[in-house]
């Protein structure tokens, strides 16, 4: 018997139908399930694991207007080594500055760091530029050194139904990265409803994104658990259809190691164990780390120091 | 990967390296991976705090008294299989005197108290109720097998909301019906199932105090402890002698309650079988009866539905409580062009649940409530197995002791499977197709029962074509399992009759003329 595509023939892939894949999101069930991932209760070795974990896939973050050299120093040695030796806690996964901030931590660093260096780019937070300046500045901070581009969409393109705009402006910074590392930010803050960020999930993920990032921390909401639930299950979904794992940044309004952990059980109970890792679970942060260094350390000392014991990012 | 490139990229003049293209998994490799990456330590509530007395008595005109049968009976924790405590066992005497004890109250107190101040005994309770949550929580936990989280989460604060919702009406009883004055019926005989000890006490008892009428209730034979430490929470709010009697034990005390002529109103909750029982004893004399009895619920999902959170729906359907809710999703109607789909996720999505100890804060499935509902669950999924079911199962170790099964789905199924039309009444989910939403009308009606159903669409007015269809009680539009005490709670045919909850529920304890 003919299989029903070999008399489609040769007719190309963008003219055959494909029912819209997209699904719809329900409000309430998903903040609801999300919800449900705080209820955990996390104790002794589990807890302990988990903040160590948390710990190492911080991207520990600056993004002010009056970063300096001297102050991305003092965020670079926190991530290489967040506290002393002796409590065993990994390093941060990255920084995250500036475009103009990653040739001095690139310095600080050196070439072969276990932590590397993301810079936001096409014209963070706003991404109100034209394509030619961002895929610039995006070809110019790779060869700063950046490892890793946190790239903003065009909002206003998404929310204006140009979701091909959208697209092909991903897909180009997507080659304006070469080697390095590509994050979609969707700043889900501003697209409001579930149902936007699961599309807008699903483009930035089709457009060549290597992570999808909730927000740029400079909106309210930025990061919530019920929308990186979905955009969780976009990516599961998107693997299932593809085979690409495609990482998740949650990132702003993180600040406390309980939070934290209720992210890291989200992604085990919905991706899996091969998300659980820095490769594919990032959380952008400036002051979490602190708060997870607090209990570790209570972890193992039993009680809690005072924050003067920490030092400061 | 990104080590070996870091050389080009630092290239001064930023020139273009192609992009980074990610691993692509080969299909047969698509799958998730739930395993030991990250385990959750032990994170039991600790039960010590709560000990248990080796006996407990019958509660009878405000005291605990010894029965006159003179024989306990022994209960359990169905997750150890130990020996919790004895509990008295009723007998037509003990009845008797509960009876009698509650008709005195009635006559004397009760009846004839003014409605504000049976409404400030009602909010006493609840309020005690929210003080002792926990360790009720606890004991609910120990003696049920349902885990903490539904007893901390769900069982108790829905407790204390009855109890304050219907503590609201004691005092506007007399423009909740307008046009009629609503008159107490006497005394009541209620009955109640095994799998919300507490909760279905509440529901029974709030109602029935808040219109002045004084009760006598049996608790179901392997979870009694609950409602006797209500009955402790009873005196401490000064309740009454009398008001409430509780009467422990199996069927022939149920029997003897439901055959005691100075009882005006039967109250049953529990299977369809007794139910009808009950129906045939209380015909032919004056007591009111109402009955809620079992379901065979279908959760229908349309292709348009939102997959992920109806996939919920179908968890908090059928996983919830172990599958002991009469009104659990147990057959799951899946629209054909998402039906792979479907059961892809619900196969990845009942891996992550976790099966175990009850008192673990971490535990979504508790034990079986008892060896012989183990014994009917794996009788029904065997008879579906043998009618050409396939089974999904939950990949995870239990315990050695106690009463366990996991979570379980069975495809292939037909209408013509016993699965498809016995009440399992365990965590076990019969899934089957349809085309369109008249076929799914039509197989969702095609069952005795009517108590529940969900709906899962993206589409408003589908959801209202449907419901005004569906022959149940209680319509779930996506979600599923959602109660408040405002809201009437029954069902249609053999699910029973009768409304409990809401004004309905107050009026089922109401004479209104």
């Amino acid at each position: 018997m003919m299989k029903a595509s070999a008399l489609v023939g040769k007719r190309p892939e963008s003219m055959r139908f494909h029912a819209p894949l997209v699904p719809t999101i329900d409000q309430i069930m998903v903040e609801e399930r999300a919800n449900a991932f705080t209820k955990r209760s996390l104790k002794t070795s589990a807890k302990l694991a988990g903040l160590k974990m948390a710990v190492s896939m911080c991207d520990l973050t600056t993004l002010e207007g009056k970063d300096t050299p001297g102050k991305v120093a003092y965020l670079c040695r926190k991530a290489v080594q967040p506290i002393e030796a002796k409590y065993g806690v990994p390093p941060c996964a990255a920084v995250c500055v500036y475009p103009n901030l990653v040739k001095p931590a690139r310095v600080f660093l050196g070439p072969n760091s276990p932590v590397k260096i993301a810079a936001v780019a096409t014209g963070f937070p706003s991404g109100q530029y034209p394509l030619r300046t961002k895929l610039e500045e995006v070809r110019r901070t790779v060869a700063d050194g950046a490892d890793e581009i946190d790239m903003v969409i065009d909002r206003g393109a998404f929310l204006a139904g140009e979701h091909a705009r959208m697209f092909d402006e991903i897909a180009a910074t997507k080659q304006a990265c070469g080697a390095a590392h590509l994050k979609v930010i969707l700043e889900t803050g501003e697209l409001v409803t579930y149902d936007n960020v699961r599309l807008a999930s699903d483009i930035a993920m089709r457009a060549g994104g290597d992570f999808i990032k909730t927000s740029t921390g400079k909106v309210s909401p930025a990061a919530t658990l019920p929308v990186t639930l979905v955009m969780l299950e976009a990516i599961r979904d998107h693997f299932f259809a593809t085979g690409v794992r495609i990482g998740m940044k949650p990132a702003g309004g993180i600040r406390t190691a309980k939070q934290a952990l209720a992210y890291l059980v989200m992604v085990k109970e919905t991706l899996g164990d091969d998300w659980l890792t820095p490769d594919l679970f990032r959380i952008g942060a400036s002051s979490l780390v602190t708060d997870l260094l607090m209990q570790i350390v209570k972890c193992s000392e039993a009680n809690y120091q005072a924050a003067d014991y920490f030092s400061l990012p | 990967m990104k080590a070996k490139t870091q050389d080009a990229k630092i290239s001064p003049k930023g020139s273009v390296v192609p992009a980074m293209a990610p691993p692509v998994i080969p299909l047969k490799d698509r799958h998730l991976n739930f395993g030991g990456k990250w385990e959750y330590a032990p994170s039991p509530e600790d039960a010590r705090a709560y000990p248990i007395a080796p006996r407990h008595e019958l509660f009878i005109n405000g005291k605990f008294v010894a029965p006159a049968s003179g024989t306990y009976f022994p209960s359990i924790n169905p997750a150890t299989e130990e020996q919790l405590t004895e509990i008295a066992e009723a007998n037509a005497a003990d009845v008797d005197a509960a009876v009698r004890a509650a008709r005195r109250a009635y006559d004397r107190v009760w009846g004839k108290m003014p409605a504000r101040e049976r409404g400030k005994y009602l909010y006493r309770i609840a309020r005690i109720i929210q003080e002792k949550a926990r360790e009720l929580a606890v004991l609910e936990t120990i003696d049920g097998g349902k885990p903490i989280k539904e007893s901390r989460d769900v069982d108790l604060p829905l407790v204390a909301a009855h109890f304050f919702y219907y503590a609201g009406w004691a005092d506007k009883l007399k423009y909740a019906f307008p046009g009629k004055t609503p008159r107490p019926l006497g005394v009541a005989g209620q009955i109640i199932p095994w799998n919300f000890p507490l909760l279905m006490a509440a529901w029974k008892l709030a109602p029935a105090l808040a219109c002045g009428n004084t009760v006598v209730l049996k608790p179901a034979e392997t979870t009694s402890l609950t409602a006797l430490r209500l009955a402790q929470i009873f005196q401490e709010a000064g309740l009454p002698e009398g008001v409430v009697n509780l009467v422990t034990g199996a069927g022939a005390t149920g029997a003897a309650i439901v055959n005691h002529p100075d009882i005006n109103k039967i109250a049953f909750t529990g299977s369809t079988e007794v139910g009808k029982l009950i129906a045939r004893a209380v015909a032919g004399s004056r007591k009111h009866l109402t009955l809620e009895l079992g379901g065979k619920a279908a959760n229908i999902i349309f292709e348009d539905a939102p997959l992920d959170q109806a996939v919920e729906g179908v968890i908090a359907g059928i996983y919830f409580n172990q599958g002991h809710v009469c009104c659990a999703g147990s057959r799951l109607l899946v629209q054909e062009g998402v039906y792979a789909r479907v059961v892809k996720k619900l196969r990845d999505r009942i891996q992550t649940l976790r099966v175990g100890n009850p008192l673990d804060k971490n535990t979504d499935i508790g034990a079986i409530n008892s060896a012989g509902q183990l014994a009917k669950i794996r009788e029904l999924v065997q008879s579906g197995l043998d009618e050409g079911a396939t089974l999904q199962q939950t990949q995870c170790a239990l315990p050695a002791r106690g009463f366990w099964y996991p979570p379980s789905f069975l495809t292939g199924v037909t209408h013509a499977h016993r699965v498809a039309q016995e009440e399992i009444f365990g965590p076990v989910l019969s899934v089957m197709t349809f085309r369109t939403p008249e076929e799914a009308l039509e197989r969702a009606n095609n069952t005795p029962y009517g108590l529940s159903a969900g709906i899962w669409t993206d589409k408003g007015s589908k959801i209202f074509k449907m419901a005004a269809k569906l022959n149940a009680g209680v319509i779930w539009a996506n979600c599923y399992n959602k109660f408040d005490p405002a809201s009437p709670f029954g069902g249609y045919k053999e699910s029973g009759f009768g409304r409990e909850g809401g004004l309905p529920g107050l009026a089922a304890y109401c004479r209104l003329d």
